[in-house]
């Protein structure tokens, strides 16, 4: 509001735009408004797992085996976890990722010189690290999916896969997102170089992407390893 | 501050309001024509939606009519309600929120006036896509709530549910949208001076309800995903036999179905909040204290879905805790009633058409919310569940409520969108048709409901003592439909005539009244400097006519933005294509239906290429020329 105020106490407000009420960009508002929106989405996704959970009337189920006479086959419990820890390790890593390439936009600017400064203020770098590492967490994804599928557990097969599926289903279409936005963002970084002026469409992505990654720590935490 | 005399004449007005032609209408990114577009398009659906009322009571007025099948008149009621609450109460609110709250704060557009052009377009898509489901002679028959498991591919096989979950989905991507827009620009884009407690009443109801549709609607978005992949890829969701919830619907529907309520009511609160005051010749009264009670209203608003469903069975406890959450809503509610009274108490009185259609939603939503008192109590419920009981109760709220509060804000802010004064005369009668015809459409149906007749059913037997009010509501709606023919001469024609409206033709406070009507295109040719509540009011006050008031009255110049400097965003189709690529996209789902899926296929990835090409070619094209 100070900011605001002191700017407008030298207004010639005919030419020009005013500045912002709160001197924060229009945009951060919106995504801060818009990630509040994305809470309650996930927040129904994952209540309405919780809810279905230990409901299917047939297995697989998620953490523990089905035998006969429940299932005519026997059924191992279903859920990875220490390759799923893997994956979740990745996603971690791709926050921190993220967090260097909005750095190295802000000090684009700033002189360079030794190989650390290099490596820490390439954008392109940590840009396509984080990219990289969404896609390894999709892989992963994929191929927990396919697993899945082979051990008789479909989307169709009973509450747990339907649950399941939708809810990380929906996570993983967030990743995919937040990959193609880092995808468009390198893009731009080719054709003129992203520079402290862009940095406030960085920060956008950035806290798209956190946000993405703390929901699945809340998904790794309540699906996976609470039994 | 004090008291006001007559309004003052002003010159006639000659604002320069930019180009004209359906290709400037197609492209433009202004909120005032957004708003206008959106008030026409919501009339239009309005308009429809009555056509549907009409239908029914027609059905109703004597036992064993047979003017619709069972069937027909499922869709008709399903359609009735859906039409009224997505297509005409939400956007006639979009209407004002577009045209007002810019001009309110002082602002010379929303904060992404792109994205609003995309929140419209796909608006109206979704509309024409639902109502395109009549073509098909498949109109949703599931009633505007929805139940699951009733309407999973079991229990409604048809394409009637596919229209209706799937315009749902489109029209909830248009309401989120808006509604990140409009807490951006409320938040970000006050003139100076303008701090929150010195924001027009309607602004701050807006500002509410923002936060209301982006907290509600991702939770009915996520029961109609459970429903479309029930219907569409064979999920469980809803499937009782697969060890489902029967409830997981209702419990998700409503936890978005009672903040819709406050969605639908809050931004008619916000108008009359406006107009009592302008018509009374006095400030609001307890200015901040309606600030809270409407925040307080939003938040007890999400405690208490389940008063919906106290027929279900949930056991004592929860009926006790959501029956005492629904009854404390009473309190807010009622600090609201009585400020509004309190403002018209000795104040200077002018009984305008608005006036009294504002003064009109005081008394009847009083009565319908005194009905909502008395179903908050769960053994009350028990004998009212889905009775015309409940019928004539929310009818109370949103027609007599949400309605009655539109119309007088049309009247209100005619003359600012438009220049011109709508026709007192026409308006008087149509006021008293509505008023007369809404009490005697709806009045009667408390006591159908008492004496038993349960509600959506398409005919019923004589000798049940059902006779006399149905007809009496079915009179009533005959007032209805010759009130809405004269608003409708009056809106297009006799408006066109009228008068000529000046800056500020009824003596009003806020910002909107000191620039020339219809405002120009930049709307503040200088971002006023503001002082207080009622700038307005303080610079017509002899005191404070210094020039270090901030305030100023703008005349109009007929000069564009371009010849007095003021950056402009440029016009785009794009968010128009964007928005269609998105209907596109959803309207794939109902091949899938049809056992076509490489045709499916196509037409969704087909619609979410248009949809993503337009957006990239949007959102890398900068908002205004370099200056």
């Amino acid at each position: 509001m100070t900011h605001a105020a002191a700017a407008h106490s030298a207004h010639d407000d005919t030419h020009g735009h005013p500045p912002t009420s709160t001197g924060l960009d229009n945009k951060k508002l919106a995504i801060w408004a818009f990630i509040g929106s994305e809470c309650m989405l996930f927040a129904s996704l994952i209540s309405t797992y919780l809810i279905y959970k230990g409901r299917s009337v047939v297995g697989p189920y998620p953490h523990e085996a089905c035998l006969p006479p429940a299932c005519s086959t026997p059924l191992k419990a279903i859920l990875n976890i220490p390759v799923t820890s893997a994956s979740t390790f990745v996603l971690l890593m791709s926050s921190l990722a993220m967090v260097l390439a909005l750095a190295a936009v802000e000090n684009k600017d700033q002189p360079k010189t030794t190989l650390g400064e290099k490596i820490l203020g390439s954008s392109k770098l940590w840009l396509w690290m984080t990219a990289l590492l969404g896609t390894t967490f999709l892989g992963f994804q994929a191929f927990e999916f396919t697993s899945f599928v082979h051990e008789g557990l479909t989307i169709r097969t009973n509450l747990f896969g339907s649950s399941f599926f939708t809810l990380t289903g929906f996570h993983g279409a967030h990743v995919t997102a937040g990959v193609l936005w880092l995808l468009t963002l390198l893009a731009i970084d080719y054709r003129r170089g992203l520079g402290p002026t862009d940095a406030i469409n960085v920060d956008l992505a950035a806290l798209y992407w956190h946000f993405v990654d703390v929901v699945w720590i809340a998904i790794f935490t309540l699906v996976y390893l609470i039994k | 501050m004090a008291t006001i005399a007559a309004a003052p004449a002003y010159p006639s007005t000659d604002s320069y309001v930019g180009e004209s032609g359906l290709w400037s209408w197609l492209t433009t990114v202004d909120h005032k024509r957004i708003g206008t577009l959106y008030l026409f398009s919501s009339l239009f659906f309005f308009l429809v939606g009555g056509v549907e009322a009409a239908f029914i009571r027609w059905q109703l007025a004597l036992p064993n009519q047979h003017v619709l099948s069972a069937e027909a008149y499922n869709q008709m009621f399903t359609m009735h309600g859906t039409t009224m609450i997505f297509l005409a109460i939400m956007p006639l609110s979009a209407a004002f929120f577009n045209y007002l709250i810019p001009l309110q704060i002082g602002a010379r557009d929303v904060a992404f006036p792109r994205l609003n052009a995309f929140s419209y377009w796909v608006f109206l898509f979704g509309g024409l896509f639902m109502n395109a489901s009549w073509f098909f002679g498949a109109a949703p028959n599931g009633g505007w709530f929805g139940y699951a498991p009733l309407t999973t591919m079991q229990f409604s096989p048809g394409l009637n549910i596919d229209f209706w979950v799937i315009s749902l989905q489109i029209l909830g991507v248009s309401s989120l949208a808006a509604a990140f827009n409009f807490i951006t620009t409320i938040i970000n884009m006050r003139a100076p001076g303008m701090n929150l407690m010195r924001m027009g009443m309607f602004t701050w109801n807006a500002f509410v309800v923002q936060f209301l549709l982006i907290l509600a609607f991702p939770v009915i978005t996520i029961a109609l995903v459970f429903l479309q992949f029930d219907r569409f890829f064979g999920t469980n969701f809803y499937t009782t036999a697969a060890g489902a919830d029967p409830l997981l619907w209702q419990h998700l529907f409503w936890i978005f179905g009672h903040p819709e309520v406050y969605i639908l009511i809050l931004p008619a609160f916000g108008l009359v909040s406006e107009i009592i005051p302008t018509f009374s010749s006095k400030p609001i009264f307890g200015y901040p204290v309606m600030a809270y009670a409407t925040m307080l209203i939003a938040f007890l608003g999400f405690g208490v879905w389940a008063h919906h469903m106290f027929a279900v069975g949930m056991g004592p406890i929860a009926d006790t805790v959501f029956g005492v959450t629904t009854m404390l809503i009473a309190i807010p509610t009622g600090v609201k009633i009585f400020n509004w009274i309190f403002t018209m108490w000795g104040g200077s009185l002018r009984f305008t058409t608005a006036m009294k259609f504002a003064i009109a939603l005081v008394a009847l939503f009083t009565i319908g919310g005194i009905s909502g008192v008395m179903h908050a109590s769960p053994p009350a419920d028990l004998q009212q569940t889905d009775t015309y009981f409940i019928v004539a109760h929310f009818h109370y709220v949103l027609f007599g409520g949400s309605m009655m509060g539109i119309f007088g804000g049309i009247y209100y802010y005619y003359p600012k969108m438009t220049g011109r004064l709508m026709s007192e005369k026409l308006g008087n009668w149509h006021f008293w048709l509505m008023f007369i015809g809404m009490n005697l459409t709806f009045f009667p149906m408390h006591f159908s409901g008492l004496y038993g007749m349960p509600r959506r059913i398409y005919t019923y037997d004589a000798g049940q003592g059902w006779e006399g009010f149905n007809l009496t509501s079915s009179i009533g709606t005959i007032f209805l439909i010759v009130g809405m023919l004269i608003f409708v001469y009056n809106f297009f024609f006799a408006g066109r005539r009228g008068p000529i409206a000046g800056n500020d033709p009824w003596g009003g406070s806020t910002l909107e009244w000191s620039i020339p009507s219809p405002p120009p295109e930049y709307n503040f040719a200088r971002i006023p400097h503001v002082t207080s509540r009622n700038p307005l009011w303080d610079i017509k006050a002899p005191a404070q006519q210094a020039a270090d008031a901030g305030m100023h009255i703008e005349h109009a110049t007929g000069k564009s933005a371009k010849e007095l400097g003021i950056p402009m965003p440029n016009r785009t189709i794009k968010p128009l294509f964007c928005a269609l690529g998105l209907t596109i996209m959803f309207s794939g789902l109902l091949f899938i239906h049809k056992d076509k899926l490489p045709l499916a296929l196509a037409v969704i990835f087909g619609g979410a290429l248009l949809m993503v090409f337009s957006l990239y070619a949007w959102v890398l094209t900068p908002l205004e020329d370099a200056h």
